[in-house]
């Protein structure tokens, strides 16, 4: 048999949408993250079960928590779950003002990313910042 | 009343996924629920920042206090429970392992929720 003229041809052009090809807009960098800190809080509701059950075993458990988030990792996780929960926070209201319709221009949409990662950033700093220098504990 | 559906496309049944639109909608409900619960936690955490146990247990063994911190618990389960199924459902194409991880998530969920409302319970009946 002759070859078949209607053969198929493989296609080998990218398929969209492409991340190694297509240049990143800050937009699908700040879904990612939406992501990522929503899995990074997932772990982080754990650490506050062991926190709350900590607290109900009295000192000892208090003390056996704190031997562990007093150490410059536990530290370093706390801050991270303390970014990771203003960021979900500033952009998961974005994603109800997307839901209610407003939001979806271009520009709006890249500058309001922008916007929300700096002040994620800058609100986790501050909140570690005031515990860190005495400030927080307010409600002993 | 007279379906759209071809004769086809019955026979082949891929119809819905089943749970429409239930999913999003639980996401944005429990969403909307954490916005003030996720405040309040904050407030408490900053709050509760370089004290001791005495302090927290005083704190959290306050009727208000517990019920909020119940509150924030279930909500960000439930929340997490939804966004984690679809981290599953994005990245894992094979059924095996899709199930396994659905599950996992699932009975993970429901022991962390489970654990954190002792602990809560506990410490208001200490």
């Amino acid at each position: 048999m002759a070859d078949n003229p209607q053969k198929p041809v493989a296609v080998t052009r990218p398929t969209s949408p492409h991340l190694t090809i297509y240049r990143w807009p800050v937009t699908m960098a700040t879904s990612i993250t939406h992501r990522i800190t929503g899995t990074g809080l997932s772990v982080g509701a754990v650490i506050l079960a062991w926190w709350l059950v900590s607290i109900s075993n009295g000192p000892e458990g208090w003390q056996n928590f704190h031997a562990y988030s007093d150490t410059p990792i536990g530290l370093l996780v706390v801050l991270g779950l303390t970014w990771s929960l203003v960021y979900h926070f500033l952009n998961g209201v974005r994603h109800l003002a997307w839901d209610l319709g407003y939001g979806f221009e271009k520009n709006l949409a890249e500058r309001n990313s922008m916007m929300i990662l700096v002040a994620s950033v800058v609100i986790a700093v501050a909140l570690f910042a005031l515990a860190w220098t005495g400030h927080g504990g307010y409600l002993r | 009343m007279n379906s759209a559906e071809t004769p086809l496309h019955k026979v082949r049944g891929m119809g819905s996924s089943h749970s429409g639109t239930g999913h999003f909608w639980h996401e944005r409900v429990s969403s909307v629920a954490l916005i003030p619960l996720s405040l309040w936690f904050g407030y408490a955490m900053l709050g509760l920042a370089g004290t001791n146990e005495v302090t927290a247990l005083q704190f959290l063994a306050h009727p208000w206090n517990a019920i909020l911190m119940g509150a924030f618990v279930c909500f960000s389960l439930w929340h997490a429970y939804l966004g984690l199924q679809v981290v599953v459902d994005d990245y894992v194409h094979t059924a095996g392992a899709k199930i396994f991880l659905m599950l996992a998530i699932r009975f993970s969920v429901i022991a962390v929720t489970a654990t954190c409302l002792f602990a809560i319970v506990r410490i208001a009946a200490l």
